[in-house]
């Protein structure tokens, strides 16, 4: 199998080699770009498999590289920043990033998002039914198994935690999930998705005070984990 | 202290205020006499002394005097004085009046220069504190990285497995320590910017708790931690992120001033329309005398271990005020502290969300 192609699209020499010695030794092959500009050259000549994103370049803003490259390009698309500010990243997201890393990140941390994002991008559709290592969703009889054993869940949480599983490994904003789960009306009552969040907790978690499946992104949304001990 | 309005409402106001008065005088002359009147225009004049520029105050004065001597000085609606002691009188209003606006403004000149000396005085020791505190915990991690790095690069063959094992894990705990430092820094910045809104959205408080010690875990394994949220506690309006920061910065604050094995503990609750959240741990509390000041800005306790800035509790004090709540930390009767965080702000009570 080919390896898969990475384009690091950021302005700080320092970032593009550590990134590049980091993608490299774990087999993948690197490209690079230092500019807005150069980045949608190289898109557009070599697509590559997944892109990291830095929002903060010279030439262009983040948001509207991100803008134009998902006008044509659907491969995975990884924010890097050195930005906290959520609101920027909620942005990102909703421009059609698939995830974001805070500078400073961990390499591990790095490769865990590479390889989810990755993963999501060459998933089947149309999967009747997903295994992960303490439950299983059973999408055809709406049956969802924790430990073997059968949870009882609500519409709501049914369809909550359904999205959240098709969606193993991203973050999604918390407008994201009230619009799907709950309709426009609700979009903007995030009260909604804090109960119906913890109750999935209290179902599917080990320990719903220590979530391993439903990560909370301060701020910024939930994200699923099928498989925490792979992540 | 007040704003002065700019020079052309100044001299409206005193224009205003001696011709309001002057026409005061003519309707009780017949009771205090234009003698009276005369002292009523001085007590004007030196009112408006104390609050405007020396000019407009000047013109009020020159106005007054005239107005006195054509309005009020027998014989009246001229110009002229009648007898020598009226003369004297004028001469004397006018130059009480003069004298009296021009050392009112010379006061309140002085008193501004000894204020700004002041001032100046203390934000020069302030920032000599933040200096000294800053290149210490900037310059400490940044001296072992460098160190180690040096080491790594120059002299490779001498070292063995080891040590460069060691080293490199020196590079790796002072650049978290360092991040930490700018992590902070940065937070009290976009305090201090102005540029700083708040973005508040419901908050399951027990989310926010486990949260906070997830991130947490490296740091309390040596510790004992029990965590009390009634049942039934509502979801409230807060800024997610910026909480989180408040109780990181509080526990980290207690594992830097408790023993191992500690015990602390985390109560929230809804006390009328507030966010009650207390931190609480039976180490050995904070000297009496120090308790006041411990949020302060680059505050440190005396013989406080290396490794803070003295910024993580202001920090903590200006998000909470950020949500217009308060902050204050008690030493317990037997032993240990206790900080309690009040936070007023809108709650939704979860049955009625359920399906």
């Amino acid at each position: 199998m080919n390896k898969p192609s990475i384009l690091v699209i950021d302005d700080e020499h320092q970032i593009r080699k550590l990134l590049t010695i980091t993608l490299q030794s774990n087999n993948y092959s690197v490209l690079e770009a230092s500019t807005g500009k150069e980045g949608i050259n190289s898109v557009s000549t070599h697509p590559p498999d997944l892109i990291l994103l830095d929002l903060g370049l010279p030439d262009e803003n983040g948001h509207a590289i991100l803008k134009h490259l998902r006008e044509w390009f659907s491969n995975p698309i990884m924010i890097i920043s050195v930005q906290t500010n959520e609101e920027d990243i909620v942005k990102a997201l909703d421009n059609g990033a698939n995830d974001y890393l805070i500078k400073p990140f961990r390499t591990g941390e790095l490769l865990a998002r590479i390889r989810s994002a990755l993963r999501d991008a060459r998933k089947e559709p149309n999967n009747p039914e997903v295994k992960f290592e303490d439950m299983s969703i059973d999408f055809a009889n709406r049956v969802v198994k924790k430990d073997g054993a059968a949870v009882k869940l609500t519409a709501t949480e049914y369809s909550l935690l359904s999205l959240l599983a098709n969606n193993d490994g991203k973050v999604l904003t918390h407008r994201y999930l009230l619009h799907q789960v709950w309709g426009v009306a609700r979009q903007n009552e995030s009260q909604y998705l804090r109960v119906f969040i913890a109750q999935l907790r209290k179902k599917i978690e080990s320990d719903p005070n220590r979530p391993c499946h439903i990560i909370t992104e301060s701020g910024i949304g939930y994200r699923f984990i099928g498989n925490p001990s792979t992540f | 202290m007040f704003s002065r309005p700019n020079l052309k409402r100044q001299f409206l106001i005193s224009v205003g205020l001696v011709l309001t008065i002057s026409l005061l005088g003519l309707a009780i002359l017949g009771i205090v006499g234009y003698r009276g009147v005369a002292f009523m225009l001085l007590v004007t004049v030196s009112i408006l002394a104390m609050f405007l520029d020396i000019v407009p105050v000047l013109v009020s004065a020159v106005l007054s005097a005239l107005i006195w001597d054509f309005f009020f000085i027998p014989p009246r609606f001229t110009l002229t004085v009648g007898t020598a002691e009226d003369r004297l009188l004028l001469l004397m209003y006018f130059v009480i009046a003069m004298i009296n606006a021009a050392l009112t403004n010379k006061i309140r000149k002085i008193e501004k220069a000894v204020k700004e000396g002041d001032e100046k005085e203390k934000s020069v020791k302030f920032y000599n504190t933040l200096l000294n505190s800053l290149s210490h915990e900037l310059r400490t991690p940044i001296t072992t990285i460098l160190g180690s790095t040096d080491n790594l690069q120059s002299r490779s063959e001498k070292l063995s497995e080891a040590d460069k094992a060691e080293l490199i894990n020196e590079i790796s705990v002072a650049s978290i320590r360092l991040n930490q430092q700018v992590e902070n820094l940065l937070n009290m910045s976009r305090l201090e910017s102005g540029m700083f809104h708040i973005k508040k959205d419901w908050c399951d408080i027990n989310e926010l708790i486990y949260k906070t010690l997830q991130r947490l875990e490296p740091n309390l394994q040596r510790y004992r931690v029990a965590v009390e949220i009634p049942e039934q506690l509502p979801l409230f309006k807060l800024d997610f992120g910026l909480m989180e920061q408040v109780i990181y910065n509080l526990l980290i604050n207690v594992t830097q001033h408790t023993p191992e094995d500690t015990l602390i503990t985390i109560q929230a609750d809804c006390v009328r329309d507030k966010l009650v959240l207390t931190i609480a741990d039976n180490g050995t509390g904070f000297p009496e005398g120090e308790l006041d000041k411990v949020f302060e800005k680059f505050y440190r306790l005396k013989g406080a271990p290396t490794g803070g800035t003295g910024l993580g509790l202001s920090i903590v004090k200006g998000f909470v005020e950020a949500h217009r709540g308060n902050v204050r930390i008690e030493n317990l009767p037997v032993r240990g502290s206790k900080f309690t965080i009040e936070i007023p702000t809108e709650k939704t009570y979860v049955n009625k969300l359920k399906e």
